[in-house]
């Protein structure tokens, strides 16, 4: 069994009749699917992609929303030995320019061959196109051919290479779309393989039960190729109708005898804040036995608040557990609390903060406690360095690298990005941490992402956004991110520079701020701050500060983070 | 009535969700839409609507076409109370 269609030929053979995949939806009834069914629906994408002449080993666009059809459609991809990427559909505050631009963006570095999406999108899509693109076809859901029964022998899926690139993954945003994560089989492969011994899955006790999109890496390998490829059966929710609707995660966690899910920081707070009673009623989640969580800070508070809440519901303290993943890993790097509980670290807050060193408490000092994140994965590698790269003790925070069997094949022509990204052999995550008895602390972040409800936000992408607003001085605004401990996630300050002094102009300058933004990028600015003229700290080749203004805007404006 | 309604979802909305105090909101101005009030903050409304006007507004409703603005909100809290 050496690429993804191998697997999927053998499941058909082997157990065509096992449920693969239960999809719910609001007010419809649940709909599951075996092997079978679900593999017959690839076949007829697939079939498809053949007859309209894209080619394995090119690149196709999937604009569908959470549904069979997105998951057909993806299998369809790959039994056609084609490279699925997801793009997030158009929400409805998004501006259909934005997308486009976006979308114009994501092929002319992707140079997908097809794109699929619906009849009532057609119009969207094409006009993102240009002559000179890439796509040569775009399909649409409502004329594929029908499920069909796949035949193995021919299906080029079944002729590609363990090291050939199997799927991209992107981040959202015009930034993220540049950057697509390209993975080979054998990397997910590796990865599934690793990652299934350390959480130690059961197909016959495993259930794993999951609203996360798929067009990120923790739902889409987590909580979709994982359970798919290693035969746990898999509750999929959507994520619209989870925001919606929290407690929809729990039923069908109760229902269908969950007993893993993966959640970033904020749905802990989320949840815990935001459910009724009466949502809970009969609801047992004593089958749950990992509730990991990853992809934002992790903070001992949201698990405290989300086991407080619902340990009255059957929850086990024990089944609480963290993970440090990241697409270029294909997902995990480390994974704690599965096979022994979450190491809590307790350290002196300013050794940590000035001198970069995980100290143990000293009497009568603030200290912070921090979650492990566990221990690396078999097969993969961690050391935290310094600025030169060079490898430093335990207890000391650095920068985390890693290397590992499961590592991005490159990020998709991009060769300029990928290596830019290694330091002789090691990938640089960007991400600070220590590391201390072999388990990794993640303590913050060198690079300016920012990350909200586990979404990555690129600063930079809201900047250009605001210096598109009259009366903002062009080149003088900055965004960063301030953690918000009651959201358990992080919030979205935006301060630019204007000219004015007028209340009454620059509430009208702020408003248009956070109209602009939400509407070309769907993230919601927090905190709008205008300031005047030089307020904002420059580098010394003239490029705005992000980390230095982010320090400031805490001091002056009286928030101590 | 619908005054009054009007104004409690307002000061509402400026002080828990968008947490600009000062703010007004214009009766008529797109919400939900506008990525004014945003996903996250939806079942917060729900949720206080449900406790101040006694009026519960199912998940499958948070959305565009139920209401978008703080005038269809309140008619659509006086059609159900």
């Amino acid at each position: 069994m050496q690429t993804f269609s191998h697997i999927l030929k053998h499941y058909y053979e082997s157990d065509p009749d096992r449920v693969c995949l239960y999809i719910l939806q609001t007010n419809q009834p649940d709909v599951p699917f075996t092997y079978r069914e679900l593999i017959q629906g690839a076949a007829g994408y697939a079939k498809t992609f053949e007859q309209e002449g894209i080619l394995p080993g090119e690149v196709v666009i999937l604009i569908l929303q959470h549904g069979i059809d997105l998951v057909f459609a993806y299998f369809g991809a790959i039994l056609h030995g084609s490279i699925p990427s997801i793009m997030p559909f158009l929400t409805e505050k998004l501006l259909p320019e934005r997308y486009r631009a976006d979308l114009a963006s994501l092929i002319s570095i992707t140079r997908p061959a097809g794109i699929i999406t619906y009849e009532d999108f057609e119009d969207v899509v094409n006009s993102a196109l240009l002559p000179q693109d890439s796509v040569r076809k775009v399909m649409l859901s409502g004329e594929i051919d029908p499920p069909c029964d796949p035949d193995f022998e021919t299906l080029l899926g079944m002729k590609r290479d363990p090291a050939d690139i199997v799927l991209l993954q992107h981040s959202s945003g015009t930034t993220g779309l540049q950057k697509g994560v390209a993975l080979s089989h054998q990397a997910v492969l590796n990865q599934l393989e690793s990652y299934r011994a350390k959480l130690g899955l059961i197909e016959e006790k495993d259930v794993i039960v999951s609203w996360l999109p798929l067009y990120h890496d923790m739902g889409l390998i987590a909580c979709f190729i994982l359970p798919i490829l290693q035969k746990i059966p898999l509750v999929l929710l959507s994520p619209f109708d989870w925001v919606r609707a929290p407690y929809r995660l729990l039923q069908a966690v109760s229902a269908y005898k969950g007993t893993l899910s993966w959640l970033p920081n904020f749905a802990y707070n989320f949840c815990a804040l935001k459910i009724r009673e009466r949502n809970l009623t009969d609801v047992d989640l004593s089958s749950w036995r990992a509730v990991i969580n990853c992809s934002e800070p992790m903070y001992i508070d949201s698990h405290l608040s989300f086991f407080e809440r619902f340990k009255g519901y059957g929850l086990k303290y024990d089944a609480l557990a963290t993970c440090y993943a990241m697409a270029e890993n294909v997902f995990a790097v480390t994974q704690g609390g599965v096979d022994e509980p979450v190491m809590i670290d307790e350290i002196d807050r300013e050794s940590m903060q000035l001198e970069k060193i995980a100290r143990k408490p000293l009497v009568g000092k603030p200290s912070v406690k921090l979650m492990s994140a566990g221990k690396p994965l078999a097969g993969v590698k961690v050391k935290i360095v310094d600025s030169d790269g060079v490898a430093i003790s335990d207890r000391t925070i650095g920068e985390i690298a890693l290397k590992s069997n499961c590592m991005l094949t490159g990020y998709y022509n991009r060769p300029d990005a990928t290596q830019k990204a290694f330091l002789d052999g090691w990938y640089l995550t960007g991400d600070y941490g220590y590391s201390f008895q072999d388990q990794i602390f993640v303590t913050g972040r060198k690079k300016d992402l920012i990350i909200v409800g586990g979404k990555n936000v690129y600063p930079q992408d809201i900047e250009q956004l605001a210096m598109e607003v009259a009366g903002v001085h062009p080149g003088r605004v900055v965004v960063f991110g301030v953690i918000n401990e009651g959201l358990g996630t992080e919030d979205v300050v935006l301060i630019a520079e204007v000219h004015t002094d007028d209340a009454e102009e620059r509430e009208q300058i702020s408003e248009q701020i956070r109209q602009t933004v939400a509407t070309g990028s769907a993230i919601t600015l927090r905190q709008v701050v205008l300031v005047g003229k030089k307020w904002l700290i420059k580098t010394s080749s003239g490029k705005i500060a992000r980390l230095a203004n982010r320090k400031k805007f805490l001091d002056e404006f009286g928030i101590n983070n | 009535m619908k005054s009054d309604i009007n104004n409690k979802l307002a000061i509402y909305i400026s002080t828990e969700i968008l947490k600009q105090p000062n703010r007004t909101i214009d009766p008529q101005a797109a919400l939900i839409s506008s990525g004014l009030v945003d996903s996250f903050s939806l079942i917060d409304l729900a949720l206080y609507v449900e406790d101040e006007f006694g009026v519960h507004i199912d998940d499958s409703e948070l959305n565009a076409s139920t209401f978008d603005s703080i005038d269809q909100l309140s008619d659509f809290i006086q059609t159900r109370s």
